[in-house]
């Protein structure tokens, strides 16, 4: 009683949060395509309803005249659902393709999901984990991995989701419209707790975000995930090999990240933070021109955290040198 | 029902039921009709263990922190209610019980292609189902029923190599009946039965069959290697030992999703049998009924990738899976049109079968819309692997298979049994279990929409309404199922003896004795005329 009370009380919700720049758009969406639904089952059971009290059957030995079907009929419900889903299809998709990449400029946030919890790193170090804290109206990208089963990041309010898998990064990108505290969900399963993979969104003004940021850890200073990834680079022995003035065994990794590189077998590919992961997990796939496979593998010495962290210093030192040949031409 | 007899008669004449007694005769039997009452109570057995697995998962939702067992039991729960209910009920419900028993008598043939073959594919169908029960009583299985990898290959340590060897085991259960199907239909249609003279139930028993042969040996494939990472850590799914994670997903999907054809198909030619025979009429645009069932076997091969919206694949993939399954659903569309319009100036009367058809229509035309949003990338992005999922294919293979499957059971009832059943208290389940339906799973779009993911064992508070809601409405689900199995048994014994063709229905199974003699036909019938000739024009010309 009490339940039905409160159900009645505070209405039943039948939307939720809207709290990001591309809610309103998928709810615009999700409206039309609940006003066609509800439209056309309403049309046909109506012309079900009708069809069964008008020609009921009146008498035992009723015989209707054959209906052999209509091409025209046909025809013309093939092409209106055809129409309509063509109207669903070309909105749906343009809005999907347009949020597909984050914009540029978009602040990162690093994600990783673990049995069963969901750890972020911001990149001036601070560390949380069920938590994610984030400025209103800034666009912020997520890049995400796993560190076992596939899990996935799921925020409603903001009308995000994105699976997280092992092994591979998939990324986000969301820009939050409104102040509070939002769930986040793991929408893919991943074992006994996977309902107890859930977590908060916080979204700060960007002020207290810079505060949270600054003061968050008691003690010492949180460390950037930059200088971090530098320090790591050292103490793995990256450094011993990478040399920056390209003396090395290896290639230096100045204007590296974020360019094309050229490999042995005459491809080219970008270097991204999914090449730049297996060049330090696997690194004999991928050989760059000129260089011998002479690197160890790192898997299993380094945490997808660890990872992240060399991925953002890699990331510095790709634009250090990458102004270099533009200013040059210049 | 004054003339209704309660003990068989004297001399009652010889049917494939009392041909012969005794568990050899069953067991040992090559009888289609026989091998059809072995599947009907072995998926009937099965139907029983998933709804209890249900009916668990719903009593533990009641209360957001979960009320009745632990995650790790919540979530074998889910996992066998679906392994069960979709390999072991949905996918051979209609095909095994009512396409076997039918499809020769359609055709006027005396038997199925390969009646050896049938009754090995029983007894694999069998034995797979005992490694899935052996599987859920040494301890369960936690994967959900999608047994998506790395969790299912390197991190559960539930029995998932039992239910894979179960799955597999009865993949070839399907395959063998798919492939007696297309050879009986092909071969051993009677004289005069050409293609387009077929009754819509053959076109949808041949579109079902090729997607069976076709499609399960992929599943069979995937989960060879699934238990194959499980068993012997070869680096297949696993990022860890070298594997891809989502290879796993498009194999999965490329049977499973046509699956879901595997399961809604059958339905789809029940429900045009039943509709012709209670409105007396046609089925409106026959051809275009036909082909909309070849269409979408062929288009359901294509877009297993909208299962995979959000693991990242590439955004062109997701734009071309979003087309074709768009595309898929016209063909589903065109059915109900046609269905719809096959009632026009029509003959209709509402005996228990067509109220069962009726619903058929009306929970498959809901769940058919609801896949547009899940079609559609931009509102899948958000609805995926929430409720609304849940809801959305409970609509389709529950709503629409099982009623189109309980349709059936009751439109032939009298066909296999040789019994009518309480018409009365048929109608009146028919009603119970629509109403329990969406009770149950109509919130389930709300609550997916409102962003609580699927599978999970406890939830934030907010959504126990919606909850309770959908546990009330299992209650009355539950019930609906149950009085059929009574008044169905009892009618076995008690209901009065049916007529050859009580409904005045169309179709060669018609034109022999309630049951069928062992033989089928004791003289192999010529068609002479188009299916469904129910006008009177028609019937005259017989005459």
């Amino acid at each position: 009683m009490r339940l039905l009370a409160s159900m009645l009380l505070q209405g039943l919700p039948f939307q939720p949060d809207q709290a990001s720049t591309i809610a309103p758009s998928v709810d615009h969406l999700y409206f039309f395509i609940t006003v066609v639904t509800l439209f056309f089952s309403a049309l046909i059971f109506s012309i079900i309803f009708y069809f069964m009290i008008k020609y009921r059957r009146r008498s035992p030995d009723e015989r209707p005249q054959a209906i052999e079907g209509s091409l025209p009929l046909e025809i013309l419900w093939t092409a209106i659902p055809t129409v309509i889903v063509a109207v669903i299809f070309v909105w749906s998709s343009s809005l999907y393709f347009r949020n597909s990449e984050a914009p540029l400029g978009s602040m990162e946030i690093f994600v990783t999901g673990k049995q069963w919890m969901w750890k972020a790193e911001h990149p001036e170090g601070q560390r949380e984990i069920n938590e994610l804290h984030v400025p209103l109206g800034r666009q912020v990208k997520l890049t995400m991995t796993s560190e076992d089963v596939i899990h996935d990041f799921f925020v409603p309010a903001f009308r995000v989701k994105k699976d997280v898998l092992p092994g591979r990064y998939t990324s986000l990108w969301f820009e939050a419209t409104k102040l509070g505290t939002f769930h986040l969900f793991c929408a893919q399963y991943c074992g006994a707790f996977h309902a107890g993979m859930i977590g908060s969104v916080i979204v700060m003004q960007p002020d207290e975000y810079e505060d949270w940021l600054a003061g968050g850890v008691p003690g010492a200073q949180a460390e950037s995930m930059e200088v971090a990834g530098g320090r790591l680079f050292e103490q793995a022995g990256c450094a011993t090999c990478h040399l920056q003035d390209g003396t090395g065994q290896g290639p230096s990794l100045l204007g590296m990240y974020g360019h094309l590189v050229h490999l042995s077998n005459g491809q080219t590919v970008a270097a991204d933070d999914a090449y730049v992961r297996e060049s330090i997990l696997n690194p004999t796939t991928k050989i760059v021109n000129g260089y011998k496979p002479v690197m160890p593998s790192f898997q299993g010495q380094l945490s997808e955290e660890q990872i992240l962290d060399l991925l953002a210093y890699l990331q510095t030192l790709g634009k250090v040198q990458g102004k270099q040949p533009e200013e040059g031409k210049k | 029902m004054s003339t209704a007899t309660q003990q068989p008669r004297v001399g009652t004449p010889r049917n494939y039921l009392n041909a012969d007694y005794g568990w050899r005769s069953w067991l040992f039997t090559l009888d289609h009709k026989r091998i059809a009452l072995l599947y009907m109570v072995s998926i009937t057995f099965f139907f029983i263990i998933g709804g209890l697995f249900a009916v668990f998962m719903r009593i533990h939702l009641v209360e957001p922190q979960g009320a009745l067992v632990q995650p790790e039991t919540y979530n074998k729960l889910f996992t066998l209610h679906g392994v069960v209910m979709i390999f072991f009920f949905l996918i051979p419900s209609i095909p095994a019980v009512l396409g076997n028993f039918l499809v020769p008598l359609m055709c006027g043939a005396r038997d199925l292609a390969f009646p050896r073959l049938n009754l090995l594919s029983w007894y694999i169908y069998v034995v797979g189902g005992l490694f899935t029960l052996y599987a859920a009583i040494a301890g369960g299985v936690d994967t959900g029923w999608t047994f998506y990898t790395p969790y299912s290959s390197t991190y559960s340590n539930t029995q998932v190599t039992a239910v894979a060897v179960g799955v597999f085991i009865t993949g070839f259960s399907s395959i063998l009946t798919g492939l007696n199907f297309i050879v009986t239909i092909h071969k051993m249609r009677a004289p005069g039965l050409t293609w387009f003279r077929m009754p819509l139930f053959l076109w949808a028993m041949y579109a079902t069959s090729i997607i069976m042969t076709l499609g399960t040996p992929v599943l069979a494939i995937t989960v060879f290697l699934l238990a194959l990472e499980h068993l012997f850590h070869v680096g297949i799914f696993s990022p860890a030992l070298g594997g891809d994670p989502l290879l796993f997903q498009h194999l999965f999907w490329f049977y499973s999703h046509p699956a879901v054809y595997i399961m809604i198909l059958p339905s789809m030619g029940v429900v045009s049998e039943i509709i012709a025979c209670f409105a007396r009429k046609r089925i409106f645009g026959y051809k275009v009924v036909c082909f909309s069932s070849v269409a979408i076997a062929v288009l359901g091969f294509l877009v297993w990738g909208h299962h995979m919206f959000v693991t990242g694949q590439s955004v062109y993939a997701g734009l071309i899976f979003s087309l074709l399954s768009f595309l898929v659903a016209i063909p589903s569309a065109i059915k109900v049109f046609n269905w719809t319009s096959t009632l026009y100036k029509g003959s209709i009367s509402y005996e228990a079968p067509m109220l069962y058809a009726l619903g058929f229509i009306g929970l498959f035309t809901m769940g058919g819309l609801t896949g547009m949003f899940l079609a559609s990338l931009a509102t899948d992005v958000h609805l995926n692997g929430t409720y609304f999922i849940v809801a959305h294919f409970h609509y389709i293979m529950v709503g629409g298979a099982v009623m189109g499957y309980l349709g059936g059971i009751h439109f032939w009832w009298p066909k296999i049994s040789g019994r009518k059943y309480p018409n009365g208290w048929a109608a009146l389940a028919a009603a119970i279990i629509f109403i329990g339906f969406n009770l149950t799973f109509f919130p389930q779009f709300i609550l997916g929409y409102l962003g609580m993911p699927r599978r999970y064992a406890f939830y934030p508070a907010e959504f126990q309404v919606l909850n309770v809601m959908s546990s009330a409405g299992a209650t009355v689900l539950g019930v609906g199922y149950l009085i059929p199995l009574i008044y169905l048994i009892w009618s076995m014994r008690y209901g009065p003896i049916a007529e050859p063709n009580p409904w005045g229905a169309k179709g060669l199974e018609w034109q022999t004795a309630s049951p069928p003699p062992t033989e089928n036909f004791s003289e192999i019938p010529v068609v002479t005329e188009e299916a469904y000739a129910y006008s009177a024009e028609e019937e005259a010309q017989r005459v």
